[in-house]
């Protein structure tokens, strides 16, 4: 039974092992297993502890041998994307510069799910420290499409999601600051959230851009991506941007028949620059939605052309801040080159950093320099505020908004490494909801002719989990896209 | 000033941002970013006049602990990163002003 | 030409908390390095910053009791600068928006002597705001090492207007400052340990021109006399610069208090470009009339109030004020005192000499001492009643500092009580009478002070315990049948 273990869901697997059916210690034999046979050509991993999931898979059996009641993470194995502190394990968030760096702290998040008994299943490739739209800014290792290897698996959190698609692991947390969840999550065909800014703890989470940042799951399907949700969520003492609000069993959010909906359909993500393919499926998602008595109402988000250019400007302007502390001196890479403290820096971040890092810190730094704060981050600052207030607007009127995810499939890599402002611009449909600060979720929508995932987009209110949860599950529960499973050798 | 008649003050930014950049690192970084900086320039069409700028997403006040203090790291922990480390401290190469 | 100087200040003082200002570690000073850490001091990826609240509550106390306006909004923002003591390579800190602003500090000049009260004068302040403290660096020949113990202190800079003319302005102000923010409890204020830093801005102007001259800044004046000299220095070298038919250039530069002289740091040219922007790891903080009343409740007075007081109150000289009021504690000491024995006067004169003198002898502060404000209002109350002598109550006085037992054990157990049976005095004064005709003879010939050397020759007799004034009425009873 073992090997068909790794593809099942996490909700499966749950009431499996509640039935004491299976145990953690074959789930995670089977995702170890599967991953040391497709990883070499996924490349969804930095690292993984294979005894210490072991253990922890063991421990979890033996708790549920006591007859102790257990939630429905304990002993589910999670992939973790290399950018949470783990105690004891590498946090290397892809990048030569903290290439030994070992935590000796947890995240909130990583404590809750140590909580919960998960197993904390290996260390995901993801675009250095968060910045990029393709994985391929690693440091470390190049990460797949698994439906087509030849494509990128999107990022940053590209390693998050090309490990649930690949049967990898059934779970992985990622960050989204510009769709960094929700669009690998469309590219790999996989669920993937960013939860309303403030629900999920920061803490433990490195930094790239603080203000947009939020820990989010990726999962098989919609219930299991709420279950890893409902374990993460909640405010923090630890991190003073966390919201006190109560948070709803998502899984009942889901259950409960509500509706009918009314969604949004934005004008402005169906333009220009719309591949015809996504532009197909994601209209025959809102015939579908419509088809289940939805009222599906034209809105519009006038700001949404300058929502890049707003991201660019607090974007690096935060990350320029955030990434001073990778200087050579506590914990990061050191330049044996260096002659004075000074120097130390310089050579230290030149070795440390790669080339979308430096770019990025580079812009950043610019944009907050002597003479140009006004006129690029208050600027940014105040278009945000008007961004915001289309959304909140919007949702004055509808419960929903339907989107593409992404304007077009998984490209191929190395197509955009040149062009970065081509780059940037592939992020378009999923910045505005960091920007605002609201939830959105990328469920699979649909397949390409060349047979790449195409994702759908919900956006809701704040805090509103529960609604898009529900929304989402409605459309998996009819088209079951999340059965299908990429070939991989 | 950081920006010169082509766009950036390439080297002004890298010192302010402490990375050395090589001279081709330089002349690639200074066309992209100017092609993003004129893509940037369209915010200068959006009327933001009386518009209030957003620092957060949900804006909250008075985060606060009360002041009790825990124990934190020991000096290994403290330490257990750091590329070099002498008498429990941390060593930097001579710090010249 | 004569010149004059104009002085503004920026002081640092460390504000007394247990924790750190924006983490949970413990804050202290003294520990072995690297021991007060945490994820969040040594800025590891990944860590946030929540505030003190206590830090916030003792900012907010400082800026009442130096008048300021408290803002009812503040945030936090982010000043970006490399250095090794700076975990996190920006300290957090306010720009635009700092919780204090305006304000005022009183200050005493020197007055015609020691003994005379100087004029006063209000230095004005431009704003008071919190952030947090860096690590302490320890250079080495070839190396430097990183202690972070220091690192995430709650920090209030507190910035003057360039109200002041003189290094001695600059010190007054300094000691005005301490002591207003060690009696509000607000920081300990010990130049020894780093918890109260001074830089100085420094221009020199032509007497009576009422323009700003290009400004100096000075660093490093790390003790209050370093203060004083450190500016007088520079105030001479710009003077010596301008008469040369020079120009004083706007620079940094950096007090060497053993050379008694100060170095170039650096040039205007190389000023720091700190990109500060809003922190947005941080919540803004309001702070409502609500609690601004609850601390307003908890302030304590002020020294030259509390100094105004005792002048109207206990009509103490201005000598002894100036002794009891810098030091809290024993100004609170002394209003124990004054209050149990109902004798303001001997009381503050008891503390600031003798107390005083025997703290200073024993090398222990007030808090240290056996001796309690119990002790001298007893001690004030046997003289008044005529109990002991005022040289008696001297002894007792050591006695009980040494000891701490309460002085009528003292008196009690040494046999120390003042003698007034006048049968026994008689005898004596008798006795010294016949022993000394000469100065019989000189009182009898209408000198007066001849009856004090006899007065002296029986106190002596009675190891000064007996009662003076009765010693004089005998003696002079007894002088008179002759």
């Amino acid at each position: 039974m073992a090997e068909t273990l790794y593809y099942r869901t996490a909700s499966e697997l749950s009431r499996e092992l509640e039935s004491k059916k299976i145990t953690s210690e074959e789930i995670v034999r089977s995702v170890i297993e599967r991953t040391k046979a497709v990883d070499g050509s996924v490349g969804a991993f930095i690292s993984f502890d294979e005894d210490d999931a072991l253990a922890r898979a063991k421990a979890s059996d033996e708790r549920r041998s006591r007859g102790r009641e257990l939630g429905p993470l304990d002993g589910i194995p999670i992939g973790i994307k290399d950018i949470l502190a783990v105690e004891g394990q590498p946090l290397t968030c892809a990048s030569r510069m903290l290439g030994k760096f070992v935590s000796p702290y947890d995240a909130t998040a990583i404590r809750k799910l140590k909580e919960n008994g998960a197993v904390i299943w290996g260390r995901l490739n993801m675009d250095e420290f968060a910045m990029g739209s393709s994985t391929e800014n690693s440091s470390v290792k190049t990460t797949v499409n698994p439906w087509n290897t030849d494509c990128i698996p999107g990022g940053s959190s590209g390693g998050s999601a090309a490990c649930v698609a690949a049967g990898e692991a059934p779970l992985s947390l990622g960050s989204d600051t510009g769709g960094s969840i929700r669009q690998p999550a469309a590219l790999c065909g996989v669920v993937g959230m960013k939860p309303t800014y403030g629900l999920v703890s920061r803490y433990g989470l490195v930094a790239f851009a603080s203000s947009l940042d939020q820990i989010g799951p990726f999962a098989h399907t919609v219930e299991d991506a709420a279950l890893l949700l409902q374990a993460i969520a909640g405010h923090d003492d630890r991190d003073s941007t966390s919201f006190k609000t109560d948070i709803p069993d998502y899984r009942k959010e889901i259950e409960k028949k509500r509706g009918p909906w009314k969604l949004g359909i934005p004008k402005e993500y169906f333009g220009e620059g719309l591949d015809p393919e996504v532009r197909k499926a994601v209209q025959a998602a809102v015939e579908f939605y419509r088809s289940e008595g939805c009222e599906i109402v034209d809105v519009s988000l006038p700001h949404t052309e300058h929502a890049v250019g707003v991201y660019y400007i607090i974007a690096t302007a935060e990350a320029s801040s955030n990434l001073a502390r990778y200087d050579g001196v506590r914990y990061t890479h050191r330049s044996p080159e260096a002659v004075d403290a000074i120097d130390l820096y310089f050579k230290s971040r030149a070795e440390g950093f790669g080339p979308e890092v430096k770019r990025r810190v580079i812009l950043g730094t610019y944009v907050l320099s002597s003479g140009y704060y006004d006129a690029y981050y208050l600027k940014a600052q105040k278009v945000r505020t008007l961004i915001r207030g289309d959304f909140l607007k919007a949702f004055n009127e509808v419960d929903a908004l339907l989107t593409p995810t992404t304007p077009s499939p998984a490209f191929r890599k190395g197509e955009k490494t040149d062009d970065p402002l081509q780059m940037y611009l592939s992020d378009t449909y999923t910045i505005g909801a960091n920007l605002a600060g609201i939830p959105g979720i990328s469920i699979p929508c649909g397949f390409s002719e060349s047979g790449l995932p195409i994702g759908l987009q919900i956006l809701g209110r704040p805090f509103h989990e529960g609604d898009l949860f529900a929304i989402a599950n409605t459309f998996e529960q009819a088209h079951h896209y999340h059965a299908k499973h990429p070939e991989l050798k | 000033m950081a920006k010169d008649e082509n766009g950036i003050d390439i080297d002004y930014v890298a010192n302010l941002a402490r990375i050395s950049l090589t001279d081709e690192e330089k002349e690639r970084f200074s066309g992209q970013l100017g092609d993003v900086l004129e893509y940037i320039e369209k915010l200068n069409t959006v009327d933001v006049s009386g518009v209030e700028p957003t620092a957060h997403a949900f804006p909250l006040e008075n985060v606060w602990r009360e002041d009790t203090a825990e124990p934190g790291f020991s000096v290994e922990t403290a330490l257990q990163n750091a590329p070099a480390s002498r008498r429990n401290m941390v060593v930097v190469p001579k710090v010249v002003e | 030409m004569n010149y004059e100087a104009v002085i503004g200040l920026e002081v640092h003082v460390q504000v007394k908390t247990e924790s750190k200002m924006f983490s949970r570690a413990p804050a202290g000073y003294g520990h072995e390095p690297n021991t007060l850490t945490d994820p969040v001091v040594l800025g590891l990826p990944g860590t946030l910053p929540v505030m003190n609240k206590r830090a916030i509550d003792q900012i907010i106390k400082a800026g009442l009791m130096l008048g300021c306006d408290i803002a009812p909004v503040c945030k936090w923002d982010r000043k970006n600068y490399f250095y090794p003591d700076s975990p996190k390579n920006y300290q957090i800190s306010q720009y635009d928006q700092p919780i204090c602003v305006g304000g005022q500090l009183e200050i005493e000049l020197p007055g015609p002597s020691r003994n005379v009260m100087g004029e006063h004068k209000f230095v004005k302040l431009t704003r008071i705001h919190l952030e947090e403290d860096v690590g302490k660096l320890n250079h080495y020949d070839d190396d430097s090492l990183v202690d972070y113990n220091r690192a995430g202190t709650p920090l209030m800079e507190i910035v003057s207007e360039p109200d002041m003319r003189s290094g001695y302005e600059a010190y007054a102000y300094l000691t005005a400052l301490k002591q207003i923010m060690i009696c509000g409890g607000i920081s300990d204020c010990d130049m020894e340990k780093g918890q109260l830093r001074c830089d100085a801005n420094i221009s020199i102007r032509p007497e009576g021109s009422d323009t700003l001259g290009v400004k100096v800044e000075l660093k490093n004046l790390n003790s209050i006399s370093g203060v004083r000299n450190g500016i007088d220095y520079e105030i001479q070298r710009q003077i010596k610069v301008v008469e040369a038919g020079g120009q004083v250039i706007q620079e940094t530069r950096r007090w060497d208090a053993e050379a008694g002289a100060a170095t170039l740091m650096r040039t205007k040219e190389m000023a720091h470009d700190y990109r500060y922007f809003p922190d947005p790891d941080l919540m803004p903080v309001r702070v409502d009339q609500e609690w601004l009343e609850n601390l307003r409740a908890t302030l304590t007075e002020l020294p030259y109030e509390r100094q105004r007081r005792y002048f109207e109150e206990y009509d103490l000289p201005y000598t002894v004020t100036s002794v009891l009021v810098p030091d809290h504690r024993l100004a609170g000491f002394f209003e124990e005192t004054a209050e149990k024995c109902g004798r303001p006067k001997a009381a503050a004169n008891w503390i600031a000499n003798d107390l005083l003198r025997e703290l200073s002898a024993a090398g222990i502060g007030i808090d240290e001492s056996k001796l309690r404000p119990d002790h001298i209002a007893a001690l004030v109350k046997l003289v008044e009643e005529g109990v002991i002598s005022n040289n008696i109550a001297k002894e007792v006085f050591v006695e009980m500092f040494k000891s701490g037992e309460l002085p009528g054990e003292i008196v009690e157990n040494k046999g120390l009580k003042q003698s007034s049976d006048t049968g026994e005095l008689t005898a004596l004064c008798n006795e010294v009478i016949a022993a000394n005709p000469r100065s019989v003879e000189d009182y009898k010939a209408g000198k007066e002070n001849a009856i004090n050397f006899l007065k002296g020759q029986v106190m002596r007799a009675t190891r000064g315990k007996a009662n003076p004034k009765v010693v004089d009425e005998v003696l002079r009873e007894e002088l008179g049948k002759l």
